[in-house]
């Protein structure tokens, strides 16, 4: 599979806003791709569309090579979301939500000592949640996220609320996914740690794709810009 | 939540239709059926309300979306867990009328097998509207006035069986057991087709 992402003018509403007003991108299979812009661009939009979280109002969308609109489960079945929100129960503890997850998601037979490890969070697997600090909150969320070896990686902000160690982990996990033939899709204004973990950079604004620029890899073609960006095209 | 808040919330409202009744044993005995199901119903609002709210906090809903699982088993793993809640209330509302209205269980088996068939159906309702609730993005307020007048045929029929079932009145209890059996088959089917669909609006 060439592209691991395909949108053609992607537009989702918010109540009647557009946050994604006729977006297109192409992302190439194991890409690393930072999506960058301001407050209100349609960053975390892009992100939940491509996760089939946010309805298509127009436009089209092929993540792994499943529709984002007849083919949600198998989607979200593939992808790992990182988002500003924990998703994690506060009343469990941190080895409890990674086995609900887990199990609730399909994946019977996972190592939660080594995920958690991994995070650094093998000390705090039995305390709940609430009593975790936000960059505790935040490694374990990442945990989850990892321990399912999602295919796209969706991840908003995901650097926020980490140490240098924390992130030190995400940027790690991002080079294993990589190296595991995933694709990693990044939202995110630290651009300075994030820029030299990417191959490619996404410039969002108004909902739409206004530059999308090769970077990094030195294989990469100018073939790779305009297959990206459409939108600047 | 069930222990400190919950449970509480509903004996206190057997003692307050006690005291509004003004303790005359005769007429609680004959209300308590009545009364028992006015406060599980007061109290499964509170359950649901905590079932949806724990889900909005940080967002799980999105995760339990993205999980994959199919809709009807995540609608029947939060039916199952509001329905354990309710026994648990009922079981102490139950020890709470025979102590505070002198209520005696007649016919055991009835009031318990109704007690089950309305519970499911309480709790398979609830599991969908407050799902409802949280999309149409006024829960808190909604809720109660969505749910409620769903369950006046529970109310009725649950209050006529236990009514059978505490020897306060004679009515054929297992006819009205029947009807609430009914109205749970039908919430917990419509509840699990539908909540693929209202899930999703969250």
């Amino acid at each position: 599979m060439e592209y691991a992402v395909e949108v053609h003018d992607a537009v989702v509403l918010l109540d009647r806003f557009p946050a994604l007003a006729g977006l297109s991108l192409r992302l190439r299979t194991g890409s690393v791709t930072l999506v960058q812009g301001p407050n209100g661009a349609g960053k975390t939009t892009l992100l939940r569309m491509l996760a089939g979280l946010a309805p298509l109002e127009r436009g089209s969308a092929i993540v792994l090579g499943n529709d984002v609109v007849t083919q949600q489960r198998q989607v979200r079945a593939s992808v790992g979301l990182l988002s500003p929100q924990t998703m994690l129960y506060d009343d469990l503890t941190i080895a409890e939500n990674l086995s609900f997850w887990t199990t609730l998601a399909g994946y019977g037979d996972v190592d939660m000592g080594a995920a958690l490890e991994r995070v650094s969070m093998a000390p705090f697997a039995d305390q709940q949640v609430v009593t975790l600090s936000t960059g505790q909150r935040r490694r374990a969320a990442i945990a989850v996220v990892a321990i399912r070896r999602p295919r796209l990686w969706l991840l908003d902000e995901p650097h926020a609320g980490l140490d240098q160690a924390g992130r030190d982990i995400v940027d790690g996990l991002i080079a294993d996914a990589v190296a595991a033939g995933a694709t990693v899709v990044v939202a995110s204004h630290e651009l300075d740690r994030v820029r030299p973990l990417a191959t490619h950079v996404a410039t969002v604004a108004g909902g739409v794709v206004h530059a999308f620029e090769t970077v990094g890899d030195p294989g990469l073609t100018a073939d790779d810009d305009a297959a990206g960006g459409a939108d600047s095209a | 939540m069930v222990a400190t808040q919950i449970l509480p919330f509903a004996m206190v409202i057997l003692i307050l239709f006690g005291l509004a009744l003004d303790a005359d044993s005769r007429t609680l005995r004959d209300l308590a059926p009545g009364l028992f199901w006015v406060a599980t119903l007061f109290a499964s609002v509170l359950a649901i309300q905590r079932s949806v709210a724990v889900e909005t906090v940080s967002s799980t809903f999105e995760a339990l979306r993205l999980s994959g699982a199919p809709a009807w088993k995540l609608f029947a793993g939060k039916a199952l867990a509001v329905a354990l809640q309710l026994l648990a209330i009922e079981a102490v509302l139950a020890l709470g009328i025979i102590v505070l209205y002198r209520s005696s269980f007649e016919d055991p088996v009835l009031v318990v097998t109704a007690a089950l068939a309305a519970t499911v159906a309480i709790a398979s309702a609830g599991s969908l509207y407050g799902v409802l609730a949280v999309g149409m993005g006024v829960r808190d307020t909604i809720l109660p006035m969505l749910l409620l007048p769903i369950m006046m045929p529970v109310l009725v029929g649950a209050t006529r069986a236990f009514g059978d079932g505490l020897g306060t009145a004679a009515l054929d209890g297992w006819t009205w057991t029947g009807l609430l059996a009914l109205l749970a088959v039908i919430y917990a089917t419509v509840g699990a087709l539908a909540y693929a669909v209202v899930i999703e609006d969250t």
